[in-house]
C-alpha cells in the first residue's frame, strides 16, 4: 500500500509548486505534490517565457534577483535544458516623459544588479535600428533573458521525482483541513493524504483553497493573448517590451535561435473556467498586429501560424499572495502571480523551500503576505 | 424566416449544393470560399485564359463538374459570394475573414462548414526531400497549372486517389515512373462486397487500372515504402521500397507523390467547438454530426469531406441535406422526398466508405517501423527518434503534451500534415491505442496570417 503521508504536500503542480517540491527534496524533506491535471498546464505553460527583471515591483527585486542566480545554473541545477537565453531585454517607450521613469527606476538601489542603461536618440536607433521612430527611448538589461515556458514546470517535476518526490497528476482535491497538527487533504478520487505542512500553489484556482482557510483574496482569471511567427533567420536576439500605460500599447516579442517570433500583450480574455479553456480574442491578434508594425515597421510580409491563450490568476493590486498563512500555523501559500510569475519561478520554490523547511527566508517577501488582504480589526468589529 | 443570416464556408460540391438549396428556399447565402473561383478541389477550374476542355480537365467526371458550374452561375446573383476569402478564426455569431491582406468580419445565425479535406500523409524518411509533393498537390499542379511536379515521377501511397492522379499524368504526357501501392490485393478482394455499392465507381476505378498497366506503367501492390533518395541541395532522385515478396526495389524519379486517401479540414469546427468522434472504419477523428450534417453545437452545420471522407458525389448530397436540416429547424417547409432521396443516395456512399477504407487502409504499422532519423514534423524538422523520446523519457502519452515537449504539429501547417501520423509514433511508442493518444486541438489562425493584415474600416 503506498503511503499517503509526507512532510509537505503541494497543491497545484505548476513551476512553483514543481520548483518547490524539487528544491524541498534538496533540503531532504518528503513531498507529494498533486496536480489536478497536467503538470504546468496552465499559467506556467502558456506565459510568454520572460525571464526578465526590469519593471517588476521594485519590492520584488530581492526575490527576482534570487531567481536570476538560480536560471543561471541551469541546466546543471535540474540536468534539463530550459532554452533559457540571457539575451538581454529591452524596456522601450514611446513618450519623452516615460523615459524619465524608466531613469528613475534605474536609478533606484533595489534595481542595481540589474545594470540598467538608458538609450535615447540616435544612440537607441544605432543600437537597436529596427525599432521604429515612434519609439523615444528605452532601458536595456544586459542579463535578463527568455526561456521555455512550456518545458519549464515538467523539467522541475521530472527532476524533483528524481530526487525522489511523489508527483500525482490527474488528482484534483475536493478538501483540504487542519487536523490536530497536521493537515488531512481529500481528492475527489476519494483518496486521502496527509501531511505536517501544506503548500498552496494552485495559480489561478489558489483562491478557491485558501477561502477554505477563511483567507479568501480579490483572485480574477485572465488570458494571456499569445501569437507565435513562422521562422525566420535569427537576427533579435534582445526582448523588447513596451514599457506604456495605455493597455492596447503593451506588446512584447522575442525571437528564439529556431526562428519563431512570439509576441504577446494587449487585451486579456476571459477563460471559461467550467471548461477550464481560455482562447484568444482574434481582436487581440488584430491589435497585436497593428502594435508589431509600429515598434518594428520592418516586421514586414511574416505570417502568425498559431495564438494560445491559458489560464491565469491576478490579484487586485497585481502582486502575488506568496509566504505564511496569517491564520494556520503549517499553511503557506505561493499563487497569483499575475502574470509575472515565469521568471520568478525557480526563486519561489527556493524561498517557500527554505521558509517551510526552516521557517524563516532570507528574502523578503512580505509584500507579498496575504495578511494584505485581511479585513482590518476595524472592519471586523464594524462587521460583528 | 428567410431573415436568418447564413454562411456557408467552402464553394466545392457540398458549399454550391447547400447554397442552391437556400436559394430554392428564398434564402441569399453568404458563400465565402478560400479559392479564388468555385468547384473546390476536385472540381476546381482552371485560371481565367485557360482552355482545356473539360474531357481534359475531369475525364470521367467532366459531366458532373460541367453540371456543378453551372449550377454556380445560375446561383452567382442570387447569393452573396466572396472567393479569395479566408475564414482565420471564428468566435460565437462571428466570423473572422482575410481578403487580400483585408480583415473583416462576417455576422452569421447559420452556419455550414463545407471546408473539405485534404491529403492523409504517412511520413516516409526522405519525405522532405525537394520534389515530394501530396497527390492532392501533384492534382493541382495539373489542374490548375497544367504543369507536372517532375520529369518523372512515381507515385506512392494507397486509396483512389493514387491511381486516379497517376492516370491524369499519364494522359496528360507525363513520365510516370511507377505506381507504388501499400494496400495488397487481398484486401481489395475482400472489400469488394461493399465497394460492390457503387458499381460504376468500382469500374471507373478499375479502368484507371488497366491504362495504367495498358501504358506499361509499373503497378506494385503491398509495397512497404523505405526512403524517398536524393540530397537535400539536389532534391529527389528516385524511391525505395520492399515488395510484397520481400525483395527491395529502386525506383528513379526526380519527383514522388504521396498519400493515402483523405483527412477531413475541421479546424473552424474545432474553434467553434464543435464535437468530434473517432472514426473505427477509416481510424481517425471525424466531426460527430447526425446524418443530416448537424453537429454538436447549435446552428453549425457540416457536408461534404470536412464532415466525412465520402467523395464528391456524397459532397453534393451532404450539402443539400445539410441545408435541409437548417430549413427545418428555421421551420421551413421541406419536401420530404427530397430529404429521403439524399439520405438514400448517401446510404450506399457511406457503404462504399467502409468499403474504401478496408480495400486501401491506413497504414498505420508504417509509423512504428519508421527509422528513427526518419522526419514526422517536416514544418519544425522533427524526427520520429524525438517524437518517441517524449514518450519514453517525459512520459507524454497524449498528443498535444507531445507537441508541447517536442513541437511536432507546432509549425507552418499546425499538424494538417503529421499529427495523424504523429499520433500513431506516440502510440506506438506507448503502446496505447492511437485513439487513447487524443488529437490536436484546434488553434487558430487555420491558415497562416500575414502580418500586414488590416482591419478594414467600414
Amino acid at each position: 500500500m503506498t503511503m499517503n503521508k509526507a512532510d509537505v504536500v503541494i497543491v497545484g503542480g505548476g513551476l512553483m509548486g514543481s520548483a518547490a517540491a524539487f528544491f524541498l527534496r534538496q533540503r531532504g524533506r518528503s513531498v507529494i505534490l498533486l496536480e489536478r491535471d497536467q503538470i504546468g498546464q496552465y499559467a506556467s505553460g502558456v506565459n510568454f517565457g520572460n525571464v526578465r527583471r526590469q519593471g517588476r515591483f521594485l519590492g520584488q527585486l530581492e526575490l527576482a534577483n534570487r531567481s536570476w542566480a538560480l536560471w543561471k545554473r541551469l541546466p546543471e541545477l535540474i540536468d534539463d535544458d530550459l532554452e533559457f537565453i540571457a539575451s538581454g531585454h529591452m524596456r522601450v517607450c514611446y513618450r519623452e516623459d516615460e523615459i524619465a521613469e524608466l531613469e528613475a527606476y534605474a536609478a533606484a538601489p533595489e534595481a542595481a544588479q540589474l545594470d540598467l542603461k538608458i538609450y535615447r536618440g540616435a544612440e537607441l536607433h544605432e543600437r537597436f535600428p529596427f525599432l521604429g521612430k515612434d519609439v523615444k527611448g528605452g532601458s536595456y538589461a544586459p542579463h535578463d533573458g527568455h526561456a521555455n515556458p512550456r518545458l519549464a514546470a515538467p523539467a522541475f517535476a521530472r527532476a524533483a521525482r528524481r530526487l525522489g518526490a511523489r508527483i500525482e497528476e490527474k488528482t484534483e482535491v475536493a478538501e483540504v483541513q487542519k487536523v490536530g497538527d497536521g493537515f488531512s487533504i481529500t481528492t475527489t478520487d476519494g483518496r486521502q493524504f496527509s501531511a505536517a505542512q501544506l503548500l498552496i500553489t494552485a495559480g489561478a484556482w489558489g483562491e478557491k483553497l485558501s477561502a477554505q482557510f477563511g483567507e479568501p483574496v480579490p483572485l480574477e482569471t485572465n488570458g494571456p493573448q499569445m501569437a507565435v511567427t513562422e521562422p525566420v533567420p535569427y537576427a533579435l536576439p534582445t526582448v523588447i517590451g513596451v514599457y506604456t500605460k495605455i493597455p492596447e500599447e503593451v506588446i512584447y516579442f522575442r525571437q528564439i535561435p529556431r526562428g519563431n517570433i512570439i509576441i504577446g500583450g494587449g487585451y486579456r480574455s476571459k477563460p471559461d473556467m467550467l471548461n477550464r479553456r481560455a482562447y484568444v480574442e482574434p481582436r487581440s491578434i488584430l491589435n497585436q498586429l497593428d502594435q508589431m508594425r509600429r515598434l518594428v515597421p520592418g516586421i514586414g510580409n511574416l505570417n502568425i501560424i498559431r495564438v494560445w491563450s491559458g489560464i491565469e490568476g491576478y490579484l487586485s493590486d497585481s502582486l502575488p499572495v506568496m509566504g505564511p498563512s496569517g491564520t494556520v500555523d503549517g499553511l503557506f501559500y505561493a499563487f497569483g502571480f499575475s502574470g509575472h510569475g515565469f521568471q520568478l519561478g525557480p526563486g519561489v520554490g527556493d524561498v517557500m523551500a527554505e521558509l517551510i523547511s526552516t521557517g524563516s527566508t532570507r528574502t523578503s517577501i512580505e509584500p507579498f503576505s496575504i495578511r494584505r488582504f485581511a479585513p482590518s480589526a476595524e472592519q471586523r468589529s464594524k462587521a460583528s | 424566416m428567410a431573415t436568418a443570416r447564413v454562411v456557408i464556408v467552402g464553394a466545392g460540391p457540398a458549399g454550391v449544393r447547400c447554397a442552391q438549396t437556400l436559394v430554392a428556399a428564398g434564402f441569399r447565402p453568404i458563400l465565402i470560399d478560400e479559392n479564388r473561383r468555385d468547384g473546390g478541389q476536385i472540381y476546381r477550374r482552371q485560371p481565367q485564359g485557360f482552355t482545356r476542355s473539360y474531357a481534359t480537365l475531369y475525364g470521367t467526371e467532366a459531366d458532373k463538374a460541367r453540371d456543378l458550374h453551372e449550377s454556380f452561375e445560375h446561383l452567382r446573383a442570387q447569393i452573396d459570394y466572396r472567393p479569395d476569402t479566408l475564414v482565420w478564426n471564428l468566435t460565437p455569431g462571428q466570423l473572422c475573414c482575410v481578403s487580400q491582406g483585408e480583415h473583416s468580419t462576417v455576422d452569421y445565425d447559420a452556419l455550414i462548414l463545407c471546408t473539405g479535406a485534404t491529403d492523409r500523409l504517412m511520413p516516409i524518411k526522405g519525405w522532405q526531400l525537394g520534389g515530394t509533393y501530396s497527390l492532392g498537390g501533384a492534382q493541382i499542379a495539373l489542374k490548375a497549372q497544367a504543369v507536372s511536379i517532375g520529369h518523372r515521377v512515381v507515385f506512392m501511397g494507397s486509396g483512389p486517389l493514387l491511381y486516379l492522379v497517376a492516370s491524369q499524368y499519364l494522359k496528360a504526357g507525363a513520365n510516370v515512373a511507377a505506381v507504388l501501392d501499400t494496400s495488397p490485393l487481398g484486401k481489395r478482394i475482400k472489400a469488394l462486397p461493399k465497394l460492390m455499392a457503387r458499381p460504376r465507381l468500382l469500374f471507373t476505378g478499375m479502368k484507371l487500372l488497366a491504362q495504367l498497366r495498358q501504358a506499361k506503367v509499373p503497378v506494385h501492390l503491398g509495397i512497404s515504402p523505405l526512403q524517398v533518395l536524393g540530397e537535400a541541395d539536389s532534391g529527389v532522385s528516385g524511391v525505395q521500397v520492399q515488395t510484397a515478396r520481400g525483395e527491395t526495389l529502386t525506383v528513379a524519379c526526380d519527383a514522388v507523390a504521396l498519400g493515402y486517401h483523405l483527412r477531413p479540414e475541421t479546424q473552424l469546427a474545432d474553434l467553434a467547438g464543435c464535437l468530434l468522434r473517432f472514426d473505427e472504419a477509416s481510424s481517425q477523428w471525424l466531426l460527430a454530426t447526425d446524418d443530416a450534417g448537424r453537429t454538436s453545437v447549435s446552428g453549425i452545420y457540416a457536408a461534404g469531406d470536412g464532415a466525412k471522407i465520402r467523395g464528391a458525389d456524397a459532397a453534393e448530397c451532404a450539402g443539400r441535406l445539410a441545408a435541409l436540416a437548417l430549413l427545418q429547424d428555421l421551420q421551413q417547409p421541406v419536401d420530404a422526398a427530397q430529404v429521403a432521396e439524399q439520405h438514400r443516395a448517401l446510404k450506399l456512399m457511406d457503404e462504399f466508405r467502409v468499403g474504401l477504407a478496408q480495400a486501401f487502409p491506413w497504414p498505420a504499422e508504417q509509423a512504428k517501423a519508421l527509422p528513427d532519423d526518419a522526419i514526422v514534423c517536416r514544418c519544425e524538422m522533427i524526427s520520429a527518434g524525438e517524437l518517441r523520446r517524449t514518450v519514453s523519457e517525459k512520459g507524454a502519452c497524449e498528443v498535444n503534451r507531445a507537441k508541447a515537449f517536442s513541437r511536432v504539429g507546432m509549425g507552418r501547417c499546425q499538424g494538417r500534415y503529421c499529427a495523424q501520423a504523429g499520433a500513431e509514433v506516440i502510440a506506438a511508442a506507448a503502446g496505447i491505442h492511437v485513439q487513447e493518444v487524443g488529437r490536436q486541438r484546434g488553434q487558430a489562425p487555420v491558415k497562416p496570417l500575414s502580418m500586414l493584415t488590416r482591419e478594414v474600416t467600414p
